[in-house]
């Protein structure tokens, strides 16, 4: 036997990056700007998507890829809202991935009508640990923190919690019937994400919805990462 | 629970490398912002290696402490906890200067054995 010691030095996630930025590319020749959206399991992604697109947003024409381990319940809820939402199962391998990758999201672009949106949210797998990893071509991360979920998710899951550029605090319809501190999860996130924006919203009532709304389309007024 | 998907990068870049060669070894840096369980990168490392010109392959973890650095009173500390304000100034504009590193540094492949084990 002869051993050689070969020098790498490459990022894990390269591979991953290098499709993400072709995904990219492709959002941008269709002048398509996309939210990567995520969450706990259960944190009001979908809730929020129907609350969001109940109404039009403006002139914006908005799609949905919802990303799930198995099954369309997302997908057939969002059905109803006339727009066009495409379902992205992970559930190859063994026992289906936990996050979305730049691949699976690659392998879902023609069935995209990129031509037809404007606007793409991509909705993650629920998931506070991988989906933070996996860059996929979105132009922005957005993340859902429900005050079921404790306010000391921040600093479990800081990864998380750092990667993304807004914060919704969901089901603050709930607030008067838990013990959940809102002050000190606020002051959690700022230990580990200081300043990142952040609304307070309640997809069920439709409280805080509207900001946002309006923050998708400050999504849309923004310049092109490549040109 | 993120370190299968990782063991899978760190896998597919190790055997990308390895060229069709036995890997005795691999060398990864893992930074502490990064998250990630050595032992359980192991674990899913051994599992997704097997069949493949990786099998058996050592992974060689080398953790990295985090670093910060404050851009407004030049602070430079390490956190103990996952807190990015500066712990002088209060400031909140701070840099990661080390932590977030997750990269193959090395493999270590035999050059004689015959060359046809890999996967892909």
């Amino acid at each position: 036997m002869h051993r050689t010691k070969v020098r790498v030095v490459e990022d894990a996630l390269d591979a991953n990056n290098t499709i993400a930025r072709a995904n990219r590319d492709d959002f941008d020749r269709h002048d398509v700007k996309v939210v990567n959206l995520m969450s706990a399991p259960g944190a009001g992604k979908t809730t929020l998507l129907e609350r969001t697109l109940a109404q039009p947003l403006g002139e914006v024409r908005v799609g949905v890829l919802e990303g799930d381990v198995q099954g369309s319940f997302d997908a057939d809820r969002l059905a109803t809202l006339h727009v066009p939402v495409t379902q992205l199962n992970t559930d190859s391998g063994f026992g289906g991935e936990c996050h979305l990758d730049a691949n699976m999201v690659r392998s879902a672009l023609p069935s995209l009508p990129l031509d037809e949106i404007d606007l793409l949210v991509i909705e993650n797998v629920g998931n506070l640990v991988c989906p933070a990893e996996f860059r996929v071509g979105e132009d922005v991360r957005a993340m859902i923190c429900s005050v079921t979920e404790g306010e000391d998710k921040p600093l479990k899951y800081p990864l998380m919690f750092r990667t993304c550029e807004l914060v919704v605090v969901n089901k603050i319809d709930l607030l008067p019937h838990l013990d959940f501190d809102l002050d000190k999860f606020i002051y959690h996130l700022d230990q580990v994400n200081p300043g990142v924006k952040r609304f307070q919203v309640s997809a069920r009532t439709g409280e805080g919805v509207e900001a946002w709304r309006e923050w998708l389309l400050t999504v849309m007024a923004r310049e092109r990462a490549f040109a | 629970m993120h370190e299968l998907s990782i063991a899978t990068a760190v896998l597919e870049t190790a055997l990308k490398h390895a060229d069709g060669r036995p890997v005795m070894a691999v060398g990864v840096r893992a930074g502490a912002l990064r998250q990630v369980v050595p032992d359980s990168l192991m674990f899913y490392f051994e599992i997704v290696a097997r069949d493949t010109a990786c099998e058996g392959a050592k992974l060689e973890i080398e953790q990295v402490a985090p670093g910060l650095r404050c851009h407004d009173c030049k602070e430079e500390w390490s956190p103990e906890f996952p807190a990015f304000r500066c712990p002088a100034c209060g400031s909140a504009a701070v840099t990661i200067t080390a932590g977030e590193e997750l990269d193959i540094q090395y493999i270590e492949v035999d050059d004689e054995e015959a060359a046809c084990t890999g996967r892909r």
